[in-house]
């Protein structure tokens, strides 16, 4: 479904990947864990079409087709979702409404009819109740005053209504409490299916308790810098990252 | 601001022959003292001139194109003339229009009566001559000057004490050209009795590709305890020059909320002057400018604090696009009586273009020591992070930004009286966002 290969990024002058490699099958739950700073979050917002990154080499395959050729739209009406780590916040736009005009626009795309608000609000409500958010946060404007796990669980509604081939949660478990993950993890699963892959970006292996990836990936300094399966995380948990630093200090000085 | 008033020696004789020629036709037309008023009036503006950049009001609003055109007076409905409909005839409400200023139309039902200043003043001269160009003073005005010198006629509202309107008052100035370059200068008083409740939309409707002047003075009154909304619409045709002036008295304990939209016009000037003459008055002030293309609009506001106790709460919001020009300059005077005054004002812009420029100027001048008054102005541009978050849920680059644009617009169309406009105005909005003319692709 993705393939990634050699992919190299930098924001500004400041490079951040460096020849990342990674291929997701359909059906497939990978997670990429690392330090801060080594590269994931800017790995899921290049897939993603954030353009405050440049694309300097290598390339990046959805289903078969250039994805750095389309726009942020255009990917999400391809199928892809990223779940951001810090949901922004916009005044003045209800939720409801947002979430019809994204869920239209992708549908739209699809060559699918426009969903009343009667069949909306029903399809809705019963991805509320899964997820067990307040349906008054449907009427507020889109994650404004919302608690941290208000919006992370905000991102998950908007990934079970719009659902995404491609779901790439960033982070979605940092600054959660118990419940919340055990909710945000309900909803991830829930989504799991043979048709979909999910890339779920974490520093902790906590969410990886509930929502059990078929691969683990370890980041460092811009690129993957090993692959497992769960036990990988397991053993990070228990070693941290320190020896990953130094593997990266090395790399480094290799390169000048 | 005590700025000398010193005029451009240009531009006045057109208006002082124009005078002349409508003399000769009211002269027996109208009772003794509104022909005085109109006198005074005129022989203020031939003092005073136009107003140059050079007073600090008018600084970022240059009037030289306008004081070098020739206008003659729009002329009096026959009754024969075609009327644009727009979406403001489908409102439930209570509907007066005037036509270059001449109301065409009148009403009295239980509670309320609106009549042709015309009329009033012959039936009730007291009533009128005790408010007409009671607060709104010509005395440095050139634009009320000129419009109390050519008050030919107008529209009087009347709302009796403890009267609750159910429905909205709905006034609707129209203006047809006929091929000339006319000048238009409506006049609207309204006397607002003790508890009475109302809301009232004041809206200015021209054609597109004529050059006329539109120069509109309200003046309203509201007595103790009453509650108003007022909402001021104005949409005149792309060449034109619009003058609004709203300057309002505003009792003990009454409520005023006035919500001012500029859509249309080339050149648009709106003052809205608000006198907090009573204890615990409450004054609300919300303005929206939407200028694109080449238009400039200028907003000017005064919130005069007399009294002690009172509130006022000022937003005003711009959207600037393609090469426009807009003014926020807000006033606030807290004379040395208005012991616990809080005021709050805000200006905020988006610019939607490079090319666009917003002047914003907050003035606050506090002569009492026991108050609280905040104010703040911004300026800033789409959010980048807000468009790439709806751009990442499948929803297109235009409309990400027209969403977000529009959001920025509903927290002052949200606060519109009544809710019914609120749709409307919305779409409007899109509808002058959308139209490439004068918008940053």
């Amino acid at each position: 479904m993705l393939e990634i290969r050699n992919l190299h990024a930098k924001a500004g002058e400041k490079v951040i990947l460096r020849g990342v490699n990674l291929k997701v099958g359909a059906g497939e739950v990978h997670a990429i864990m690392g330090p801060n700073g080594s590269g994931k979050s800017t790995l899921a917002q290049v897939i993603a079409g954030r353009d405050l990154y440049e694309v300097t080499e290598g390339e990046v395959l959805y289903e078969g087709r250039n994805l750095l050729e389309l726009s942020p739209e255009e990917r999400a009406r391809e199928g892809i979702f990223l779940a951001f780590q810090y949901p922004v916040e916009i005044p003045g736009v209800s939720n409801l409404y947002f979430l019809r005009t994204a869920l239209n626009a992708i549908r739209k795309h699809r060559g699918l009819e426009e969903l009343d608000v009667m069949d909306f609000m029903e399809l809705v409500r019963e991805r509320v109740k899964l997820l067990g958010m307040n349906e008054a946060l449907l009427e507020r404007p889109v994650n404004e005053g919302f608690s941290g796990g208000e919006k992370k669980r905000n991102e998950i509604l908007q990934m079970a209504v719009l659902e995404p081939r491609l779901a790439i949660l960033d982070e979605t478990d940092s600054g959660l409490d118990i419940d919340a993950l055990k909710a945000v993890a309900a909803g991830i699963n829930a989504m799991r299916s043979p048709e979909r892959a999910m890339i779920v970006v974490t520093h902790y292996q906590r969410l990886l308790e509930y929502v059990e990836p078929d691969f683990v990936h370890v980041m460092a300094d811009g690129r993957i810098v090993r692959s497992g399966d769960k036990e990988l995380a397991r053993e990070l948990e228990r070693q941290g990252y320190a020896w990953l630093e130094e593997e990266a200090a090395l790399a480094q000085e290799n390169r000048s | 601001m005590n700025t000398a008033v010193t005029g451009t020696a240009t531009g006045q004789e057109s208006w002082l022959a124009l005078f002349a020629e409508r003399e000769r036709e009211l002269a027996n037309e109208c009772p003794w003292w509104v022909h005085g008023l109109r006198r005074t009036a005129l022989a203020r503006f031939a003092e005073i001139g136009f107003p140059t950049t050079k007073i600090e009001e008018w600084r970022y609003t240059n009037l030289a194109p306008l004081t070098r055109t020739v206008f003659t007076a729009a002329r009096r409905p026959t009754g024969h003339e075609q009327l644009p409909e727009t979406w403001l005839d489908g409102l439930d409400a209570i509907v007066v229009r005037t036509v270059n200023g001449y109301p065409i139309s009148g009403l009295t039902q239980r509670g309320l009566a609106i009549r042709s200043l015309r009329q009033a003043w012959q039936e009730q001269p007291e009533l009128v001559q005790n408010h007409l160009a009671r607060y709104a003073s010509f005395d440095r005005h050139a634009f009320v000057a000129l419009n109390t010198a050519f008050c030919e006629d107008g529209l009087l509202v009347e709302i009796a004490p403890g009267a609750v309107l159910d429905k909205p008052v709905l006034l609707l100035h129209h203006l047809t050209p006929g091929g000339e370059t006319v000048a238009s200068h409506p006049r609207v008083l309204v006397l607002a009795g003790a508890n009475s409740q109302a809301n009232i939309v004041e809206a200015w409707l021209g054609p597109d590709s004529a050059v006329y002047l539109r120069n509109s003075v309200t003046e309203l009154v509201t007595g103790e305890g009453a509650v108003l909304e007022y909402v001021r619409l104005e949409m005149e045709g792309d060449q034109a020059y619009h003058f609004g002036a709203f300057h309002a008295r505003h009792g003990r304990s009454s409520t005023l909320a006035v919500h001012t939209i500029l859509l249309g016009g080339n050149l648009v000037r709106s003052e809205v002057g608000v006198v907090l003459d009573g204890e615990g008055a409450s004054a609300t002030l919300n303005g929206l400018y939407l200028a694109k293309g080449r238009q400039h609009m200028d907003n000017y506001t005064t919130l005069d604090h007399a009294r002690p106790h009172a509130t006022s709460l000022e937003l005003y919001k711009g959207l600037l696009d393609g090469h426009s020009e807009a003014v926020f300059h807000g006033r606030i005077i807290v004379r040395p009586e208005a012991q616990k005054t809080d005021t709050i004002q805000r200006n905020k812009n988006l610019l939607l273009s490079r090319d666009a420029v917003i002047n914003t100027k907050p003035q606050l001048e506090i002569y009492a020591d026991d108050v609280r008054c905040t104010h703040g102005a911004t300026v800033g541009q789409v959010d980048a992070d807000a468009v790439f978050y709806l751009r990442s849920r499948g929803i297109g680059h235009q409309e990400a930004r027209r969403l977000l644009t529009l959001a920025f617009a509903q927290e002052i169309t949200d606060r519109v009286q009544p809710p019914a406009l609120r749709e409307h105005l919305a779409e409007e909005l899109l509808k002058r966002l959308d139209d490439p003319v004068g918008v940053t692709p």
